[in-house]
């Protein structure tokens, strides 16, 4: 079966509170694909609305292209992996396993047989008789996801499931994730707050705020050509200067700020006189040479060294700092605090973004 | 409703609902209300049910007042005075128990420590798995003119005639105040073991008398529980029937004797159920108050 | 001695004088089993016997109540655990709103003395009865029947909050992840809830036959012919007193100071079961740990 997901115009509210409004995207068969934003962006409301556990306010999801309205949890091809994994505690891993093939009524040694694999697959193998209580945080992960997969779903949801894991053990189970994903080639939906695993795993992103789809694209669109101030800001570190269009000269845009008139892409077409945000990423900023264009005059304030780059925060409007950072080759200038500086970055990098929220920090 | 079905599917939600309903319905409101109902009714034969008699009437709760159309007594005196002395030693029974309680609850909660404390709890519930029937009658072992106490005080050469406990209605109260006493420990025993043991120290540190500590720390932290026993204890000893069966003096009577015979001997229930309203009410009555007093709701109170 | 030690004595002396009240009626009666005369007394002591024993059984009376007894706590829990475990569910999911209202409803019945729950249970099924025309001589009309329903109307409030405490620490995602990889509604519920509650269920269990085993206010009215082992006690007592009460309850003491540990040791077994597997948790983890350093 295919198991392309679309969501059709949904809309999903709680009385008054609009969670998810009008989303409206198609995910192909076999893709792994990211819903990513903060906490309270309506992530969630949409994983259990594909799963089952809620139905749309308005419009629909299809699943290979069939309306799922009406059907309930148990009786989609879905399987989903929860924030806190909700393991069976009193029953063993390879009960837990096996648990869906019991529900649909297979036998005993073919349930044995299925759980051993899936438990080879996760690198578990002798471990089916434990307690689940009796197992590592990383090995309850593993078997959380080899639950669902037992069940063949032809959609895994996942809910932020490394969120509850340290940092060494995240990052080990993005690459595991990704080549699970990769050897049972079935469409995973994930959900996450955190870019760095959206961005590591994922062949699109949908990027999500305040209950709208924000963007759709893959790692390095959403990254390189984000359409909206929220996108740019929450992939990533960005520095916004908010201004005025004043012209607009082939594919780019003139802005007025108050470092003076600056040059970006105009890659959402705005018009002279309409107020608009420019941003232009860290790494894509260096001290000027000469008279390059887009030259911002500032004073640095501090500096951090970080190993393998080189952060510089200058004066920049109102309390936010601009920040710029450099690859470290081996023969970064210093810099004192209150220096003057002239930094500057090229027109291509930057984007001119109409106003709109920013994340916050 | 439809989200409830949704989440528990038909089947279970069809247990869930015919369950809650049978016993809340059919158990719990409509045998409430038909008592109360019944309690306005004529005491009728079976032949008399339709006729001029099966109406509405306030007779039941009159005979409780004045007795007996045409009596020479004013009132019903004899009922009226079993009534107030229930209420009133039940109120007695309940602040003994109180006062029996708090410094043990106090103790195990705030002092005792680790397993010393679950054994004292352990030891504390033992006594009430035995039948509440045996426990009175343990008491009539230990309050009997032939008893252990008027033996051990004849031997003493303190009496010289055996004293009739159970005349003087000593034993009834000492066996109510024990029948319900673990029902005070606990409440007030989990009130106070809530209460962070700093603040103890803390009011002592600031020179607080231990009696202060008591009424302005202790006391206030632990108001559910003590809302809790209180109803607890007041309600128990005043719908007890065991143990004033058991206990009471012959001349002694407890209301929910009276109700008793009514249902019995008397053969009256509908005089019954009025009898048995007016004592649910007393029973509301005190326990409105103490929600009141203590400033607490009815969940802190049943847990 | 300081006045510390002073309070000290005190506050042990008053805790002495408190379990003696709670455990010398116990003590008493305990001694009047063994003693013999036709009398429950312990002064004066006549000597020793067991012969109250033995007299227990003959008692046909005494036993009848006690099958009766049995019989009615097995029907009290056959009523009183569904219902109890209905309600809590139902609690845990009523509107917020209602709440307070199912609560004080379904809390009542504790609150109320048990003399009601027997009358109003009595004259509601009673006119019941004659509405639905049950048969005079059927199971309705028995006092057995009347006894189950009027106990289970405040057993069920005990039953309901036992599991109410064990359903707070229910994780609601399980069933969510249950539904999700198929179960039915049925299914999840036995193989994932029933599971999770089992414990509480066997409480539940417990409690309402130990209940109703004891209750006697409730009985009294509902039992009319028929007779309970309390109801038979209570006769008893009333008539006059003979030591083979005594015996009877040193049989239950004996019987409730045996379950009490039993409890006591089965609680100590799951406790250390526990710990087990959180250590085993840890090795675990701390194997884990070992193997990504080695990886590195």
């Amino acid at each position: 079966m295919s198991a392309d997901v679309e969501l059709d115009h949904m809309t999903i509210r709680f009385g008054e509170f609009t969670a998810v409004k009008d989303a409206n995207l198609k995910i192909e068969d076999g893709e792994f694909f990211s819903f990513l934003g903060p906490s309270g962006c309506g992530k969630t409301t949409i994983l259990r609305a594909i799963s089952g556990f809620l139905e749309p306010t308005e419009g629909e999801v299809r699943i290979g292209g069939k309306n799922m309205k009406g059907i309930g949890p148990n009786k989609r091809p879905t399987a989903l992996i929860f924030q806190n994994l909700a393991l069976f505690p009193l029953m063993s891993v390879a009960d837990n396993i096996a648990f869906g093939l019991e529900v649909r009524g297979v036998g005993k040694a073919e349930r044995r047989k299925r759980a051993d694999e899936l438990l080879d697959l996760i690198a578990l193998g002798d471990q089916g008789n434990k307690k689940v209580s009796e197992l590592s945080g990383g090995q309850k992960q593993r078997v959380a996801i080899a639950r669902a997969l037992a069940v063949e779903p032809a959609v895994l949801l996942l809910d932020e499931p490394l969120s509850a894991l340290d940092l060494k053990l995240r990052q080990h189970m993005r690459t595991e994730l990704r080549a699970i994903q990769q050897r049972v080639g079935i469409t995973f939906i994930y959900i996450t707050h955190d870019q760095g695993e959206a961005l590591t795993m994922s062949d699109r992103i949908a990027v999500m705020s305040q209950g709208i789809i924000q963007q759709v694209g893959t790692g390095t669109e959403v990254y390189e050509n984000s359409q909206t101030a929220f996108v740019a800001s929450f992939v990533g570190e960005n520095n916004p200067f908010h201004g005025k269009v004043v012209g607009t000269e082939g594919s780019d845009a003139l802005v007025d700020t108050a470092f003076g008139r600056l040059r970006g892409r105009n890659v959402r077409g705005m018009q002279p006189g309409q107020s608009a945000m420019l941003f232009v990423r860290p790494e894509s900023m260096s001290f000027a040479n000469g008279d390059a264009e887009n030259v911002i005059e500032s004073q640095v304030l501090h500096s951090e060294f970080e190993g393998s780059f080189f952060s510089v925060f200058l004066r920049g409007e109102g309390a936010k700092d601009i920040v710029m950072s450099m690859t470290n080759s081996g023969d970064l200038p210093q810099y004192q605090e209150g220096e003057s500086a002239r930094v500057a970055f090229k027109a291509e990098r930057a984007l001119v973004l109409p106003v709109g929220d920013v994340a916050d920090e | 409703m439809r989200d409830f079905f949704q989440r528990n599917g038909a089947v279970i939600s069809t247990y869930l609902l015919l369950a809650v309903f049978f016993w809340v319905v059919m158990m719990i409101v409509l045998p409430q209300a038909y008592m109360l109902n019944f309690s306005f009714r004529h005491d009728l034969l079976p032949n008399q049910i339709g006729g001029p008699k099966d109406v509405y009437t306030l007779s039941n709760y009159e005979y409780l007042l004045f007795g007996r159309p045409g009596d020479e007594e004013l009132f019903n005196y004899l009922h009226l005075t079993v009534f107030l002395r229930t209420i009133i030693a039940s109120i007695f029974v309940t602040l003994l128990d109180f006062a029996l309680c708090y410094p043990i609850a106090y103790y195990i909660a705030q002092v005792a420590k680790g397993g010393y404390a679950r054994s004292m709890i352990l030891l504390l519930i033992l006594p009430f798995w035995v039948n509440e029937i045996l426990r009175a009658f343990a008491f009539r072992i230990l309050f009997g003119t032939s008893g252990v106490i008027n033996a051990f005080l004849q031997t003493m050469g303190i009496l010289d005639e055996p004293i009739d406990f159970l005349r003087a209605d000593v034993a009834l109260y000492a066996g109510l105040s024990y029948a319900y006493i673990l029902l005070m420990v606990f409440p007030l025993y989990n009130a106070i073991e809530s209460l962070d043991h700093n603040q103890v120290e803390a009011a002592r540190d600031l020179g607080s008398p231990w009696w202060r500590i008591h009424w302005r720390v202790v006391m206030p932290h632990a108001k559910p529980g003590i809302a809790s026993g209180c109803t607890l204890v007041f309600m128990l000893s005043a719908g007890a029937l065991a143990a004033p069966q058991i206990l009471g003096g012959p001349s002694s009577l407890w209301f929910t004797q009276i109700i008793y015979q009514w249902f019995n001997t008397g053969g009256n229930w509908a005089q019954g159920s009025a009898y048995a309203i007016v004592l649910l009410l007393a029973c509301l009555v005190f326990v409105l108050t103490v929600m009141k007093v203590f400033k607490v709701s009815l969940g802190e109170i049943a847990r | 001695m300081s006045s510390q030690g002073i309070q000290k004595l005190m506050v042990s002396f008053y805790i002495l004088l408190f379990f003696l009240f709670l455990f010398a009626p116990l003590f008493m009666m305990g001694a009047a089993a063994f003693n013999d005369v036709e009398f429950p007394q312990v002064v004066p002591w006549e000597g020793f016997t067991l012969r109250w024993f033995p007299s227990l059984f003959e008692d046909d009376l005494m036993i009848e109540g006690f099958v009766n007894s049995i019989w009615i706590g097995i029907g009290v829990m056959a009523l009183s655990v569904p219902i109890g475990l209905a309600a809590a569910i139902v609690m845990t999911q009523v509107h917020k709103r209602l709440q307070t209202v199912y609560y004080t409803v379904v809390v009542s019945p504790v609150l109320m003395p048990g003399v009601i729950l027997g009358i109003s249970t009595l004259v509601f099924w009673d006119k019941l009865g004659t509405f639905m025309e049950a048969e005079y001589e059927s199971f309705y009309y028995s006092g057995m029947f009347l006894t189950i329903v009027g106990q289970s109307t405040f057993i069920s409030a005990y039953t309901m909050l036992v599991f109410l405490a064990r359903l707070q620490r229910f994780d609601r995602t399980q069933e969510e992840a249950a539904l999700d990889l198929g179960a039915t509604h049925v299914q999840v519920f036995w193989k994932v809830l029933i599971p999770f509650l089992r414990p509480a269920i066997f409480s539940a269990m417990g409690l309402a036959f130990l209940t109703s085993f004891e209750n006697y206010n409730t009985t009294v009215f509902t039992i009319q012919a028929e007779s309970t082992l309390t109801t038979v006690l209570a006769g008893k007592v009333r008539m006059g007193t003979q030591p083979d009460l005594a015996a009877l309850a040193v049989l239950i003491i004996a019987v409730t100071l045996i379950g009490a540990l039993a409890i006591e040791i089965a609680q100590r077994r799951e406790q250390r079961r526990e710990w087990a597997a959180k250590a085993a948790a840890a090795k675990a983890e701390r194997e884990a740990e070992a193997i990504a350093a080695a990886a590195e």
